[in-house]
């Protein structure tokens, strides 16, 4: 609940206050587009075991070898080669704030990173372009044996645990952009929770994209060991340029017996940016995993969060918010892959379009033979703003048992004028009417979030909302 | 004229209705601070229409005439331009808005009236405000739970006009209209809305009642008594044309009025 959330709402700008931008000043910047030597480059520099150099090249040709999806948004202005695909900022990473070169500390202080990390977050990873550069966990957290670096890092140092999951939830070959992204990733975190271990305040990584035509790739694997929990949280954004940006991110998530995973992501990159990404999870006997998204910014975004449901007991949940305004199209949803029986999932979508914005909810729900009494749920509202504002609904279902609970609800309504009526009455701008009756509409989603991540949502959507009405 | 002689109030000649449709057909109106009024007439007479023309919907055009508030007209403000400046409406039929909490939403609405009425430096605190909206719902017999509900969603028929007066309450305004609070109130609950209004009622400010009922005339004392037939205000008195009305009903007006017409 966001008993807060209105008194930050009254301190208001009106512009997406986060395009501002750094000069750049970079290490090192690869060259438009991609092949071989780009990604043999990437590997050399990371100096990295040969696995991994022979794993990338063999995604790159699953790459070349994919069509770009015929389904879903319009990818057509998409140049692969005006990206470019890697750029280091910094030499090296740094485990205070005193440690990241100036120029990049400022920015995450723009953004309120260490703020946020001194006041609520257990463990902060900061990415800028392709590197991390800053990371941290609590002390006390570490001796308990959590670990929480960057993808990089892990690679390096805890060879057994990346080389044995990385990979194995989302294949290179599972879609072009898994196969991009395992071609050329860099940065994303590694997070290890050992059995038992619950780590009560969340984690949070922060991605920044600065450059123009860049292309950001983290790679993020999460395993929780049996009886673990964690809360990790990401966010993102980047300045406003005219040519396009791409970010194809991975996430793997492992959730072991009786463990519980929530993943919560508050996307904004700004309107120039293609979000492509493919986040899946494998829960086992009597596992939660929980995915929380909040997709706002972006061009265009792709993303459709997955929990394959591996043993009895587990339980997959999607809660999916997705703001499209003009000229974006959010194509979002969830997959629940029931393979074994006993399990259960649901998929809450709530999406709002304005003007020329586009919101669609693509699921699927898939239950597996052999999947005996298996419960899922699937709800999508829709909320249109205008007349002029559209969405679809694509909800998919391959059902192969018969002894399965299978419910389905999905909702279009339009922001009704008596409802702005009566709140204007009692003093409230149109503005801030039409983003109450919003905030209103996404609450059983913010009622999950962290105070402080509830109140930015809400702060974001009345940013939207002072823009559009006169 | 002199300032002070101005009225708070003043409906001159209002043509009003919606979808080209007039309602109100020339309609006037004069009330002051320290007064409470009364206005009934049959269903459809457009009394709602009146209250919503007033409070600004935009569904609504005024054809002709002026509503002036402390001198000024009124018709080219918004809804909550109006609010900041003292108007208030006790809705007949209060909207749902789902997700939104009674105590984030009426935080929200009071600060921005108080900043706009007394000056930006009077916005309450959350503490401010939690203190004063727990008074004002033990004023009003409301369970605290109230706050944390969301804004008439799944309230009873008399819950919703409980809010209402609620709001009223916490927006302090200088003019309010009620319209109809009174029907589908229980009597305990009529009794406790009424001591409340009574309570709110002070001599700087104005209230028109809508009602359809002497009941809650016997516990809110009107000092004027208007009947609206068919878009225009037909008669006016004092309390005792209410109770006439309960006796003879519409019909001896309705007779009359057409009589006059013709
Ligand atoms: N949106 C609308 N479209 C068409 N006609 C309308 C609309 N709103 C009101 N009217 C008509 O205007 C007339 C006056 O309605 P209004 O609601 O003002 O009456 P009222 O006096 O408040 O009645 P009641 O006592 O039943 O509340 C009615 O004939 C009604 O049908
Ligand atoms: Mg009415």
């Amino acid at each position: 609940m966001a008993t807060e959330a209105e008194l930050e709402l009254q301190r208001l700008g009106t512009e997406y206050k986060y395009g501002f931008r750094d000069p750049e000043q970079y290490v090192f910047k690869s060259r438009k587009g991609l092949d071989r030597e780009v990604v043999e480059q990437i590997s050399w520099m990371k100096n990295e075991p040969d696995w991994m150099r022979q794993f990338r090249l063999k995604a790159l040709e699953y790459f070349l070898k994919r069509p770009l999806p015929t389904w879903g948004a319009d990818l057509s202005e998409l140049d692969f080669d005006e990206i470019h695909y890697y750029v280091k900022p910094t030499e090296r990473q740094g485990r205070s704030w005193e440690e990241v070169p100036e120029y990049i500390k400022q920015t995450f202080e723009r953004l309120g990173i260490p703020e946020a990390e001194r006041k609520f977050l257990a463990g902060v990873g900061a990415q800028y372009e392709s590197e991390v550069v800053y990371h941290s966990l609590r002390e006390d957290l570490e001796r308990q044996g959590v670990i929480f670096v960057d993808m990089d890092t892990a690679v390096r140092e805890y060879p057994d645990l990346v080389k044995r999951y990385f990979g194995t939830i989302v294949p290179p070959n599972d879609n072009k952009f898994a196969a991009l992204n395992s071609a050329v990733w860099s940065g994303g975190s590694f997070v290890y929770v050992p059995e038992g271990v619950r780590v009560e305040i969340p984690l949070q990584a922060y991605f920044r994209i600065n450059a123009e035509n860049m292309g950001q790739f983290e790679r993020t694997l999460i395993i929780v060991e049996p009886g673990g929990y964690v809360h990790y949280v990401e966010g993102c954004t980047a300045p406003i340029y005219s040519t396009a940006s791409l970010h194809s991110a991975v996430v793997e998530i492992i959730v072991k017996e009786g463990a519980r995973c929530r993943y919560t992501t508050i996307q904004n990159w700004s309107k120039n940016v293609y979000n492509l990404v493919t986040k899946r999870a494998a829960a086992y006997r009597d596992a939660t995993m929980e995915w929380v998204d909040g997709n706002l910014g972006s061009k265009v975004t792709m993303k459709y969060p997955a929990v394959w449901l591996m043993e009895p007991g587990a339980r997959g949940e999607v809660l999916s918010v997705a703001f499209a305004s003009d000229g974006q199209h959010q194509d979002a949803g969830g997959k629940m892959v029931h393979v074994a029986p006993y399990t259960s999932s649901q998929i809450i979508s709530k999406s709002i379009s304005k003007g020329t914005g586009r919101a669609s909810y693509r699921g699927l729900v898939k239950v597996h033979r052999g999947a005996h009494h298996v419960r899922s749920n699937v709800v999508c509202d829709a909320l249109l703003l205008d007349e002029q504002s559209r969405t679809d609904t694509y909800p998919y279902m391959e059902i192969e048992e018969e002894q399965v609970s299978i419910g389905h609800e999905a909702t279009v309504s339009k922001v009704a004028e008596e409802q702005l009526f009566y709140l204007q009455s009692r003093g409230l701008s149109e503005a801030e009417a039409m983003s109450m009756i919003v905030n209103g509409f996404i609450e059983p989603i913010t009622k999950e979030l962290p105070l402080e991540y509830a109140v930015e949502l809400n702060r974001l959507i009345q940013l939207e909302m002072e823009g559009s009405v006169g | 004229m002199t300032l002070e002689a101005t009225p708070l109030f003043t409906i001159e000649n209002l043509h009003a209705g919606i979808e080209g449709k007039e309602i109100l057909r020339g309609l006037d109106l004069v009330i002051d601070r320290g007064e409470i009024h009364a206005l009934m007439g049959p269903n459809g007479s457009g009394k709602s229409t009146l209250a919503y023309v007033i409070a600004g919907h935009p569904n609504y055009e005024v054809y002709e005439g002026r509503i002036l508030y402390k001198g000024e007209n009124i018709l080219e403000m918004t809804p909550d331009e109006r609010a900041k400046l003292g108007l208030f409406l006790a809705f007949q039929y209060p909207t749902a808005i789902p997700g939104v909490t009674m105590a984030n939403f009426l935080r929200l609405a009071v600060n921005s009236v108080r900043k706009a009425r007394y000056g930006e430096d009077k916005a309450l605190s959350p503490r401010e405000f939690r203190r004063l909206m727990r008074e004002k719902l033990a004023m009003l017999r409301m369970d605290e739970s109230f706050a944390t509900r969301y804004l008439n969603e799944g309230f009873s028929g008399g819950e919703k006009k409980r809010a209402e007066i609620l709001q009223m309450a916490l927006l302090e305004p200088e003019f309010a209209i009620l319209d109809e609070t009174d029907s589908g109130l229980d009597i305990d609950a009529l009794r406790t809305v009424a001591d409340g209004v009574n309570a709110l009622f002070n001599p700087n400010m104005a209230m028109l009642i809508i009602t359809h009922y002497q009941r809650v005339l016997s516990y809110i004392k009107p000092h004027f008594v208007h009947v609206m037939l068919d878009g225009k205000i037909v008669a006016s008195g004092g309390p005792e044309l209410a109770e006439e009305l309960e006796v003879k009903g519409y019909d001896w007006l309705k007779a009359e009025f057409a009589e006059a017409a013709s």
